[in-house]
């Protein structure tokens, strides 16, 4: 497998199988209300923190208008310190450069940070495939590369994992260590992974990671992180791999000031992640330490086609997961479900945006619109109205369901026609007002089984409102 | 204001079909602000479900009728931060690219409300010798919070009724997973929602939840009576006009 295969059409399946998952509730449950909490507290603690969003978002927008300046100076920037820029049109491109550079060095081993657009890229599974073991550092990454797993959380990619679950695992796969060992805590938990990662750290000839930024004024790219991991990833091994998206540019040092200062209050709800880590190249002559080789691969993979469309606001995402910890769908079904790289309301809009409408196009569906990822984004990116959009599309393209369509039809015939509307009104409430009086509820309803399956109907009063207030009026007239 | 303002009641399609007395407790409340109310006859939906849908060419039809008929009042007012939401977020934002009726829609826009907003912030009204004996808790519908930024307003209402006592639920401003066609098409993630919001409705207490929105308020009160919960859910108007001694919603009556 070279990437993890889209099963975002099956949508529907997956959301079922999550939601009679007991672990996965379990550790949503725990799980989505700190974030919440902290983020708001963390947003609040900075009186200006909502000018600083509108500056972020208007300097990414003042970035999307320029791509190309910025990217070209730097690129110069890069190749001055003595690195190497790779232009990646598609995920293809990019695993073929990974390979090739790993290959030139004969590694057998990749130290990985946390990064997306490796999963987006499917790096892992194609190094494997190709003899070459890549080992996740972030602790979260750690966790599901020993299950398995794609991860459900752009920032915690293990969110989906109960404590309970992770220590059978480290049991079940660590077993030189003594079976009678403490695992309780956290901490002991945290402790054994660190010691078995700080090992693999010198067996690796090269180490991937990703980039919250690039620098076009000094030719740098940042990583944020809390286990210093990717420091180690990249400081040590012969070769130092970037992966990221040509969106991640921005102008100056200056500008990755404005878009840190919100990136890890609605993140993780710090004023700054522990560790901010800036690369500049390869070792210079005069450095103690540092990569020989130091390259970035920038993937394009359909944002380019973005740009001047009604999803170009998308591209101002700087992947905080913001979005994903206050939406209440998410939070209900978890990330797998959302069945590729991306969940929540980011994912809703950028999965259809990559991949296609025709396999995303359930996720943008799945969404009451109730604001609150608009209302936390950093970057201010409008996510209802683009999941919209791509109803708006879908409906062009005669995508969305036939019932829906039929259905809406049907009821804008009669909106349409207020005479007509006021007569089929009356009749069907006087039906239902009938049916209903006695209870005042339904407990089963024809063509209302997806709500009736688990809450009542309430029934209607009976007769409606605009016959009521002819009646009225005739009845003051007449006086 | 030497004339009573001219004040359109936007009834919406839930309120009309389903809870005629939202709509009266509506004009009651709207009267009693000092306003002269009418209910132009040939209205009908805002398109909400057909904008959500990305039928934007049905929703834009429906707009231009709601255009029409209620651009000649001093104000429009809904019991919903929803369909009012529509009215105001929505239509200016269908009609980009169409300047005359853009303009229509932005002068709607400009004068349609969400009915406790209204009653607070543009009549600047404070309920009289209005009384209610028991506790409440408030739902944040969505739209209305949002959308509109209503979230003081109900409640500085309700705080003039008095022997009402209002106990903050945790989470008020989740969504409580109707979501209009949402409900529909994701039904068991609906039901979830709702079932957060129910649990976090109980844990106050309250006899009565609130709420400004019917869709939400039908979802709660649907959920509520399935668990076997004994909460009465009723529109925040019902409780504001004195009008919250009939059947709550969903409850039998006969």
């Amino acid at each position: 497998m070279t990437a993890h295969e889209p099963t975002s059409r099956l949508f529907k399946e997956n959301v079922k199988a999550a939601m009679a998952d007991p672990n996965l509730q379990k550790a949503m449950k725990n799980a989505g209300e700190g974030f919440v909490g902290k983020r708001r507290a963390a947003a609040g603690g900075v009186p200006e923190f909502d000018q600083i969003r509108d500056a972020a978002r208007d300097l990414k927008n003042h970035v999307l208008g320029h791509l190309d300046l910025y990217l070209a100076r730097y690129e110069e920037k890069v190749t001055a310190a003595g690195g190497h820029v790779h232009w990646a049109e598609t995920a293809e491109d990019m695993r073929r450069i990974v390979l090739d550079i790993c290959r030139s060095v004969d590694a057998k081993t990749v130290n990985k940070g946390k990064t997306m657009i490796s999963e987006e890229a499917g790096i892992n599974g194609w190094l494997e495939e190709n003899g070459i073991r890549p080992v996740e550092t972030d602790l979260g990454e750690y966790i599901i590369q020993l299950r398995g797993e794609a991860p459900s959380h752009i920032i915690a990619p293990a969110i989906h994992v109960t404590s309970d679950e992770v220590e059978a695992l480290f049991r079940e796969r660590h077993t030189h260590l003594p079976a009678d060992r403490n695992l309780s805590e956290l901490s002991s938990m945290l402790s054994e992974a660190r010691t078995i990662l700080r090992q693999k750290y010198f067996e690796a000839e090269v180490g991937i990671t990703g980039a919250n930024m690039l620098i076009a004024e000094t030719g740098q790219s940042i990583i944020v992180t809390n286990e210093g991991n990717g420091d180690l990833s990249q400081s040590l091994p012969k070769v130092h791999i970037v992966l990221a998206s040509l969106e991640k540019i921005v102008p100056t040092m200056e500008d990755a000031a404005t878009v840190l200062r919100v990136l890890a209050r609605s993140a993780t709800g710090q004023d700054m992640s522990v560790y901010t880590t800036l690369s500049s190249g390869p070792r210079r002559a005069e450095d103690p330490d540092g990569p020989e080789q130091y390259h970035v691969i920038l993937l394009d993979n359909g944002r380019t086609e973005m740009v001047g469309t009604e999803f170009q606001e998308m591209l101002r995402c700087i992947r905080c997961g913001a979005c994903m910890n206050h939406c209440p769908v998410y939070q209900a079904v978890g990330g797998h479900a959302y069945g590729w790289v991306y969940p929540g309301p980011m994912g809703a809009v950028l999965t259809p945006s990559l991949i296609g409408v025709e396999e995303g196009g359930m996720l943008p569906n799945a969404s009451t619109f109730c604001g609150r990822c608009e209302a936390v984004c950093p970057m201010r990116i409008p996510l209802p109205k683009m999941m919209r959009h791509w109803r708006e599309r879908e409906f062009e393209r005669n995508l969305s369901p036939k019932a829906a369509r039929y259905g809406l039809k049907f009821w804008a015939a009669f909106a349409e026609r207020p005479a007509l509307y006021r007569l089929a009104t009356r009749a069907a409430i006087f039906a239902l007002g009938l049916m209903g009086r006695k209870r005042g509820r339904f407990a089963k309803l024809p063509l209302a089984g997806g709500w009736t399956a688990q809450r009542d109907f309430p029934a209607p009063e009976g007769g409606t409102f605009m016959a009521a207030w002819a009646r009225a009026q005739k009845v003051k007239g007449a006086r | 204001m030497s004339r009573k303002p001219r004040v359109a009641l936007f009834v919406t399609c839930l309120v009309d079909m389903f809870r005629p007395s939202v709509g009266f407790a509506s004009v009651a409340l709207l009267t009693e602000a000092g306003c002269e109310v009418e209910v132009p006859p040939t209205q009908t939906c805002c398109g909400q479900p057909a904008y959500n849908s990305g039928d934007r060419e049905t929703a834009k039809r429906l707009a231009r009728s709601v255009i029409a008929a209620f651009e000649g009042y001093d104000y429009v007012v809904g019991p919903s931060g929803s369909c009012m939401g529509t009215l105001v977020k929505d239509y200016p934002a269908m009609f980009e690219g169409e300047p005359a009726w853009a303009a229509r829609a932005r002068a709607l826009a400009a004068k349609s409300h969400e009915i406790t907003s209204f009653l607070v912030d543009v009549m600047g009204f404070t309920p009289t010798d209005m009384k209610f004996a028991g506790s409440v808790t408030y739902h944040d519908s969505c739209s209305g919070l949002r959308g509109l930024g209503v979230q003081a307003q109900p409640r500085k209402l309700l705080g003039a009724v008095e022997g009402l006592a209002l106990k903050e639920m945790k989470d008020a401003d989740v969504c409580c997973g109707f979501g209009g066609t949402f409900c529909v098409k994701y039904p068991d993630i609906s039901a979830k929602m709702a079932g957060d919001k129910t649990a976090n409705i109980a844990a106050t207490g309250a006899g009565t939840i609130l709420a400004g929105d019917l869709g939400c308020l039908m979802n709660m009160a649907g959920k509520l009576s399935r668990e076997g919960r004994p909460v009465k859910a009723r529109h925040v108007v019902e409780v504001l006009a004195g009008m919250a001694d009939g059947p709550a919603i969903g409850e039998a009556r006969e």
